[in-house]
């Protein structure tokens, strides 16, 4: 690495739709509706933007993405032929797109830039996301797998190693997704808003053994926007911005699962990203420096091993930490996930990197919108967005905090 | 003298109760029959029992592969040449589809025998598997089961010695399918044992007893086709054979009537009790007859470990209802889904066609590693590709090193059992469990794999390896 990204960008306004089953919404809509709330926050218009990246993760494989270049977000946004890019890392598509359009602000091309992340999940007439590889894998390989299939592996890999019955760690699991709930109840803009209890959880329907319903996040549609500029012009939009301390992308070397080294039980590829993202930040020991997380908790079990891999608890301990120590709370040592994480949120696809860093930016300026939810003092945030599965991970790691 | 080097067999592991078909049609079926899973078929069985033939024979010595069936997957398109490929045979070998006559098998067993005689083939693999559908709700349907076997015939140091045969030929029609049919078509039994069955059957068998000079008390066991248990003990009846001591047991409420491979299996049942110096009269009808005159040699004593057919007969799995057997073999139509089709791609499959079919990994000449798929560097020591060298990876045991139940995937069968496999010697397998009992998986529990059909899409059957519990 040439040079450290931090504080070389701010984020000066930030957006996100309603998150949920959105009927009435197509994909230029949520774009919309994002951008128009970062825009307003940041108390710019839309002739002000120079420069756009739009992540959206399913590309063309379903028709309800529709057109899958940034045309989507142009077209949306009338903007007149400025520079608009898509990208794509799998459900890092979001993080992805704010990464580029921080890297534009820091190469002092650009002044200001849009950063979109969208994903309309709710028009394909099915729950989930569909088998991905029509081609392929599938039905070659035979070995397809849904996203619950896969991280289920996970789940039964650490109960094996780390010694958990499969009721003792299906109630750890259930554990992680009544904490979300109970945040997500708490958060206007949360798909899923009901409480539940461990009860529920481990005895909800099974969608991919060990994981039940309760164990795996919902299929949502939603948007989500930022607004960057440079750093050091952040104060002419407000006192209150945000800079970038550090990003990661760790694009793994997708043989996880072929991998006799690999067990399932961790994400190599976050551990790497993490250690890039700390250094790049300056951060030493992430318990103590950072005040918050937002992780990429598509299903609970991503949810534990992706603490362990960030280096918030040793491998094997998060047991002890979060049902003993209840450190991961929004009063306990390490918050994580207080939004009510991707669990109550829903994970449209594109969307959730932006979503992670919105929770951090309204936290750091005291604006969780709920009292409840506000976690004291909050200062640096990281965000950890992660595609693909174990053993084939692509994880974006942002660290972002108070200037 | 040209005959039976060694031989192997393969039932599937789903099994239909009598009762089942009871709770559906009313009837007082007794027993079970054998059913394929959801991803087999003729051919995949067949490769199962040729697999269970070739064990610890030198497969470079193959010269031939004749696969008999009347429900070859592919109409057009041969099935022996998938057959040979899956067994990872050589390319310089002659391949044949024997097909359309529920004598298939015995007839190819005479090409191949006539192939060793006259010194054009060393070894020739016969393989005789079948999956038909009877109609539901028929007097077929509690009958017809699904298996198959396989014989390697050759010249040299045969365990079973065919001293000689004896083939009649008839037009008569009994069992039938149209070209679009999925189902038999038959006339009325009657009909068909008085005048098709029982006269070709008897000419068969007492022609070939005249021209040996030989009477029917001179065999130890006799391997008889028959298209039910009735008929069978008739048959045997008529023949003068005793029923106790020298009539090997056609399996009907354990198996089934398997078709092409019927006889082929009863054979093979024999075979597993046989002593050296035994004589075996195997006996099979559809399109005429033929009768054989075995002797066993010394060399049966090699081959008794096996005990394949006994092993697979245990080792079964019950389906839970008849309409999981619907849904197996698609004799319903079922809600249309929103998902998008699969697709094949014809050029995947050819540029990989030593992993799908061969299912060849490779070893790091640096690191020693085994790896499976072929990756583009090592995933070890990213080495460059060619340092990486071929192996071959489908005979090999492993264990299971995590698992997981999906009961949301679009397959057939739900749950789709995703799994990663250890194997023994090195590398791992990511793959599809089948033939798995969802209440017994365990992880570090033993595991083997198997040839299946995965999934067809735009017309093409795809087949590739999964992993499934050892069996037995």
């Amino acid at each position: 690495m040439r040079e450290s990204i931090k504080d070389k960008v701010a984020i000066v306004g930030m957006g996100c739709t309603q998150f949920g089953e959105r009927w009435d919404a197509d994909v230029e809509d949520l774009i919309k509706e994002a951008s128009l709330e970062a825009l307003e926050d940041a108390r710019v218009e839309i002739k002000d933007i120079q420069a756009g990246w739009v992540g959206t993760g399913r590309g063309s494989q379903l028709v309800a993405t529709g057109p899958t270049s940034a045309i989507i977000a142009s077209s949306a946004l009338q903007t007149q032929n400025i520079p608009f890019t898509r990208v794509e890392n799998l459900c890092a598509s979001g993080q992805e797109a704010i990464r580029a359009a921080a890297f534009g602000v820091a190469s002092k091309c650009y002044d200001l830039v849009l950063a979109i992340g969208v994903e309309k999940l709710k028009d394909t007439g099915f729950g989930g996301l569909g088998e991905q590889y029509p081609g392929k894998w599938e039905p070659l390989y035979g070995a397809f797998g849904t996203p619950p299939g896969r991280f289920a592996m996970a789940a039964t890999a650490y109960f094996a190693k780390y010694g958990l019955s499969q009721e003792e760690g299906k109630r750890v699991l259930a554990e992680i997704s009544v904490k979300s709930h109970y945040y997500g109840a708490r958060n206007p803009k949360s798909h899923l808003k009901r409480e539940i209890t461990v009860e529920d959880a481990v005895n909800a329907p099974m969608i991919a053994w060990p994981l039940g319903l309760y164990d795996c996040c919902g299929v949502t549609d939603g948007a989500s926007a930022a607004v960057i500029v440079p750093a050091e012009e952040a104060k002419n939009y407000r006192h209150d911005y945000v800079t970038i301390k550090g990003f990661a992308i760790a694009t793994g070397t997708g043989w996880g699962k072929e991998n006799e080294g690999y067990d399932f039980t961790y994400s190599a590829e976050t551990e790497a990203g993490a250690r890039m993202a700390y250094a790049e930040a300056g951060i030493k020991d992430p318990r103590k420096e950072l005040d918050m997380v937002e992780l990429h908790d598509c299903f609970s079990i991503a949810e534990l091993f992706n603490t362990e891999s960030l280096f918030l608890c040793e491998h094997g301990k998060f047991r002890e930490e979060f049902t003993e120590k209840r450190a991961y709370y929004h009063d306990g040592e390490m918050p994580v996930n207080i939004s009510g994480g991707l669990k109550s949120f829903g994970h449209p696809i594109g969307a959730s990197g932006g979503r992670e860093i919105y929770e951090i930016y309204k936290q750091i300026q005291g604006k969780a919108e709920e009292p409840s939810r506000q976690i004291k003092n909050v200062q640096l945030g990281l965000a950890h967005n992660q595609g693909g599965h174990p053993g084939r991970f692509v994880p974006g790691i942002a660290i972002i905090g108070a200037p | 003298m040209a005959g039976i080097v060694s031989y192997g067999v393969y039932i599937p592991i789903y099994r239909l109760s009598g009762e089942s078909l009871n709770q559906v049609w009313g009837g007082a079926t007794k027993g079970e029959k054998a059913i394929a899973n959801v991803d087999e078929d003729s051919l995949t069985m067949g490769v199962e029992a040729a697999r269970d033939c070739l064990k610890g024979i030198e497969k470079t010595s193959v010269d031939a592969v004749y696969f008999a069936s009347t429900t070859p997957p592919y109409k057009e398109k041969q099935s022996a040449s998938i057959m040979a490929a899956a067994l990872d045979l050589r390319e310089d070998i002659i391949t044949a589809d024997f097909t359309d006559s529920l004598r298939s098998g015995t007839i190819a067993l005479k090409m191949a025998l006539d192939a060793v005689k006259a010194g054009s083939a060393k070894k020739v693999l016969v393989v005789a598997s079948d999956c038909r559908i009877p109609p539901p709700n028929s007097d077929f349907e509690p009958l017809l089961g699904d298996g198959a076997a396989a014989f390697l015939i050759g010249g040299d140091g045969a365990a079973v010695e065919v001293e000689g045969s004896y083939y009649l030929t008839s037009e008569f029609l009994d069992v039938w399918r149209l070209e679009y049919d999925k189902i038999t078509r038959t006339w009325e039994d009657r009909f068909i044992r008085e005048e098709g069955y029982v006269p070709y059957f008897q000419r068969a068998v007492s022609n070939l007893l005249k021209s040996h000079n030989l009477s029917p008390k001179d065999f130890a066991k006799a391997a008889l086709y028959a298209a039910d248990a009735r008929t069978h003990r008739d048959m045997a009846r008529r023949l003068g054979l005793d029923a106790k001591t020298q009539v090997q047991d056609p399996l009907f409420g354990k198996v089934g009537n398997t078709g092409t491979a019927f006889a082929p299996m009863t054979l093979v049942g024999a075979l597993e009790e046989a002593k050296p110096g035994d004589r075996i009269l195997l006996a099979n009808y559809g399109d005429g007859a033929d009768a054989h005159v075995l002797r066993v040699t010394e060399e049966i004593e090699k081959l008794k470990d096996s005990k394949s057919l006994t092993r697979n007969l245990e080792s079964k799995l019950m389906l839970d209802n008849y309409g999981k057997y619907i849904k197996f073999r698609e004799l319903m139509e079922f809600e249309h889904t929103p998902i998008i089709e699969p697709r094949t791609a014809l050029p995947e499959l050819w540029r990989h066609r030593k992993l799908y079919y061969r299912f060849h990994g490779v070893k790091c000449k640096k690191c020693g590693r085994v790896q499976v798929p072929v990756p583009k560097f090592c995933i070890y020591c990213q080495a460059e590709a060619e340092f990486l060298e071929e192996v071959p990876l489908s005979d090999k045991k492993g264990t299971l090193v995590t698992f997981s139940m999906d009961e949301r995937a679009w397959v057939a069968d739900p749950p789709n059992v995703l799994a990663a496999v250890a194997l023994e010697g090195g590398g791992r397998f990511f793959s599809q469990m089948t033939d798995r009992d969802v209440n017994s998986l365990k992880v570090g529990m033993p595991m083997e794999l198997t040839f299946r059909r995965i999934r067809d899409a735009l017309g093409v059957h795809n087949y590739f390896w999964k992993c499934r519990p050892a069996r037995v």
